[in-house]
């Protein structure tokens, strides 16, 4: 391997495709499960400059590249990974912030293996080339150079934005319109910026540092984040056109939890994921005293659902001294969290509960959780979203003894902003309805993205509509049809290809 | 950062602070409450907005000193700062002429009937206003309820001051004259409970606000929910304020109990150290 690292290092002779393929997918560094089980530390630790090199030079960089049809943004994929292929990592990270706006968060918490990786031409016969690692890799070598890079900003254009949400979408959103000289306030209801990114996804996923840091990048290019700030409450959106604004853009997610409307569910002991993430996130429960909010983690803990949220409370539990139960009512196929949160789930030993659904939370005389009934389920036929339908097998039910139950089965949209919005148009389950070429809403000036509007889906998707929520928004403040003329799209393309 | 105007302390566990937060106070309306934290390493805490002035800018919360946060918070005096203060949360009450109104306020809990009375008094209501305490040295602002009600009642359990009776006394009686449109109760969860129980035979609208445990109030954790009428309900987004015969009070009071191991701890180590980071190692 050595041999194939140092050609492809001094560029003697262009590997062969065959070559490129032999190359064994480059594994990252981690921490060992029992050591990591016990602390929050980073759980990944990045590759090396040679790890990344010898890894790039798998990519076969493809004439039609099939990763970036894969990338819900349309990274240049090929192009960042040349780049680090020819020890270049700066004209990488240039490359990839052309597209993502955070690419140290992306190479993180991104679902590759359902993206860029899933279609990646290499993957057919072999492993597809590590794409989010490489991401991470030349996003975290900017961060170790200092201050980043910041691109030119436009001349004042005199004209404020509001925004409302310092998520993901927020957060491009504000951050291309800075670039493009406007006056950009973030509002955000709670303490601390970030989003999910803050309050939701743990420590030894996203360090809370990385997005700090991104936040601060988009403060340096002009936009101002005001804090403590709820919108529909301390403000509504009225008073914001009213107040200055030009336009506004709705980022304000999808963070109200679901529960499951099973027996059992208010007694001491059950938690949202949410509240679960937030106080061991958000207000560091995990450095209780020290920190004052208190968290209730128990000897055993069961943990419903088999998303991403569930998988980073299930790991949270773990960390804080628990025996953790993963109970989830598909088989693990179907689970929706990425592969690598999966896998190390299982490696940090977290026992999983296929097939397997609650039908009630059993509780002692004090009003605390004592057991939890589950039923065993089976797959019938394939359901609306195409994955087969879990049906319970009459008479199955067994009980578990618990003293912790968090429940992890979805999120909804914040009704906060909309109740004080009677005139903005939403869908039957209460998010925001946005023209999906503009993201324009049913009030003049107003777009809205991101979580708000999907419903629960992912950071690279709120990063998405923050483009296009800034791409319209500055149509629109430029009293330009929002969508372009047809004309005008392929000037703009010529534009782009000539540069 | 969020400046501490003024400071009064009631009793040894009671106290009141004027605090700086413009934003909030331009839009708050009573029966809406606030978060604070105090400083980086603090807990989010639910306060309700007892008075505001728009002009001055000025938000007034009355607390009751009973563990960490609230112990801490009434070290902080005029001229120092909150990190952060986060509001108005929750539906403001729905003030309309009901005709004859009760606003019983118990302990701290009259601070928060306050502004509610203000509002009757303002829409037309008559207004008799109960403030109750265990003993006299834990009565507050009854100068104030006189103020905008026509007529006060003063209880303590102890005699002390007033009536020597529950707050539920008064409350039955007039419910047994007639003539109560509406009763209006605020303070200890059992309180509350109580003065649900003594005006359900009467079948009078009694309006009480919730103080389940919260995290961000904004409806995102769904640590307040509680029960009413049978169905789950946000506290932070839905109420406070619920209709009393509805509330499963109960289940509010045992979930209230759900962090005390956690909370004793927690006020140990604060009276132990006070803030010093030393003392953790
Ligand atoms: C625990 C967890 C783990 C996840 N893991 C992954 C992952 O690994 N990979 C992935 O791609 N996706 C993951 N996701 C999903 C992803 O985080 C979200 O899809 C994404 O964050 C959505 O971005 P957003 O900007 O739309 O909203 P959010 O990130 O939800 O941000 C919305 C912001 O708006 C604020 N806000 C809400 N209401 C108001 C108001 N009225 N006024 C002012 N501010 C308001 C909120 O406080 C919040 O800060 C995860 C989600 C969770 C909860
Ligand atoms: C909508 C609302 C309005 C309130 N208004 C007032 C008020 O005007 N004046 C006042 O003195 N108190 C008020 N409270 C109660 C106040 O929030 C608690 O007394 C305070 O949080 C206690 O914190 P602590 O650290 O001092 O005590 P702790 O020792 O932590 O707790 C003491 C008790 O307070 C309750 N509590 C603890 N943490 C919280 C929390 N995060 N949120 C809510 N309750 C908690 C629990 O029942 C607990 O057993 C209100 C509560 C709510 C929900
Ligand atoms: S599809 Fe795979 S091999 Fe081809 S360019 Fe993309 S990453 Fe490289
Ligand atoms: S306090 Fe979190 S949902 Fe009400």
């Amino acid at each position: 391997m050595s041999d194939i690292e140092n050609k492809g290092n001094e560029g003697e002779r262009e590997l062969s495709k065959k070559e490129r393929m032999a190359i064994p997918r480059t594994p990252m560094p981690e921490q060992e499960p029992k050591q990591r089980a016990g602390n929050f530390e980073e759980v990944t630790m990045g590759y090396s400059d040679e790890k990344a090199i010898t890894e790039a030079s798998r990519c076969l960089q493809c004439k039609k590249p099939k990763c970036v049809a894969g990338c819900p943004v349309g990274i240049d994929i090929p192009a960042f990974i040349d780049a680090i292929a020819k020890q270049d990592p700066a004209a990488a990270i240039a490359k990839l912030k052309e597209t993502t706006s955070f690419p140290a968060v992306c190479g993180r918490v991104c679902p590759q293996e359902e993206q860029c990786e899933k279609v990646c031409i290499v993957g057919k016969k072999h492993e597809p080339v590590a794409i989010g690692r490489l991401e991470r890799y030349a996003a975290d070598w900017e961060a170790a150079q200092g201050e980043a890079a910041k691109p030119e900003i436009a001349t004042g254009k005199g004209k404020r934005v509001g925004i409302v949400g310092s998520g993901p979408a927020g957060l491009t959103c504000a951050g291309e319109l800075a670039k493009e000289g406007y006056q950009v306030v973030i509002y955000e209801a709670l303490h601390k910026p970030g989003g999910v990114l803050s309050y939701g996804i743990p420590e030894f996923r996203l360090p809370k540092d990385i997005v700090y840091r991104e936040c601060e990048y988009v403060e340096s290019l002009g936009a101002e984040i005001k804090l403590d700030y709820v919108i529909g409450k301390t403000m509504t959106i009225d008073e914001m056109m009213d107040d200055g604004h030009d336009a506004v853009f709705l980022a304000n997610g999808a963070g109200l939890p679901v529960f499951m409307n099973i027996p059992g569910e208010n007694l001491n002991g059950v938690f949202s994921a949410n509240e679960f993430l937030t106080r061991a996130n958000l207000m560091k429960a995990f450095r209780f005293p020290e920190y004052d909010t208190p968290i209730k983690v128990g000897k055993k803990v069961a943990v419903v659902g088999g998303g991403n949220v569930a998988m980073d409370a299930a790991r949270t539990a773990l960390r804080l001294g628990a025996d953790v139960h993963l109970i989830y009512r598909r088989s693990r196929e179907e689970m929706p969290a990425r592969d690598e949160e999966i896998h190390h789930a299982e490696e940090e030993g977290i026992q999983f509960h296929l097939l397997t659904n609650p039908t009630q939370i059993i509780g002692d005389n004090e009003g605390w959780v004592e057991e939890i009934e589950v039923i065993e389920m089976e797959l019938g036929e394939p359901d609306a979203s195409g994955r087969r339908r879990p049906v319970p097998v009459e008479g199955s039910e067994s009980r578990i003894p618990i003293d912790v139950v968090i429940i992890s089965v979805g999120t909804r949209s914040n009704p906060i902003l909309t109740q004080a919005t009677p005139d903005m148009e939403l869908n039957k389950w209460g998010n925001i309805v946005a023209d999906p070429d503009t993201l324009a809403t049913s009030k003049e000036g107003v777009f809205a993205g991101g979580d708000i509007v999907t419903g629960a889906a992912t950071v690279i998707q709120a990063m998405g509509a923050g483009k296009v929520g800034a791409r319209s928004i500055d149509r629109f403040l430029r009293g330009l049809p929002l969508k372009p003329e047809p004309e005008e799209e392929g000037a703009e393309a010529e534009g782009a290809a000539a540069k | 950062m969020y400046k501490i105007l003024e400071k009064v302390d009631y009793s040894d566990d009671t106290y009141m602070q004027v605090i700086e937060a413009p934003a909030v106070a331009r839009t708050a309306q009573a029966g809406q409450f606030l978060i604070v934290k105090l400083h980086e390493e603090g807990e989010r805490i639910p306060l309700t907005i007892a008075d505001f002035d728009r002009d001055r800018g000025t938000v007034t919360i009355v607390v009751q000193a009973i563990g960490k946060t609230t112990r801490e918070l009434q070290t902080y005096a005029a001229g120092t700062s909150l990190s952060n203060v986060i509001g108005p949360l929750g539906l403001p009450s729905e003030i309309e002429n009901h005709g004859t109104v009760i606003c019983a306020g118990g302990g701290v809990g009259v601070a928060p009937v306050f502004p509610i009375a203000r509002e009757l008094k303002k829409a037309g209501n008559k207004v008799i206003s109960i403030v109750a305490a265990r003993t006299k040295s834990l009565l507050l602002w009854e100068d104030r309820m006189k103020e905008v009600s026509d007529e006060v009642i003063v209880t303590t359990d102890d005699g002390s001051c007033g009536r020597e009776c529950l707050v539920t006394e008064p409350i039955k009686e007039m419910c047994e004259e007639g003539d109560v449109s509406l009763v209006y109760a605020i303070g200890p969860a059992i309180m509350m409970k109580f003065c649900c129980k003594t005006t359900e035979p009467f079948g009078v609208k009694t309006i009480v606000s919730l103080n389940s445990i919260m995290v961000d109030g904004t409806g995102m954790c769904g640590a307040c929910r509680v029960s009413v009428g049978g169905e789950t309900k946000f506290v932070c987004v839905e109420g406070p304020e619920f209709d009393g015969h509805q509330v499963d009070f109960d289940l509010l009071m045992s979930r209230q109990r759900q962090y005390l191991e956690q909370e004793k701890i927690a006020y140990d180590y604060y009276l132990e150290c006070r803030g010093d980071k030393a003392c953790l190692t």
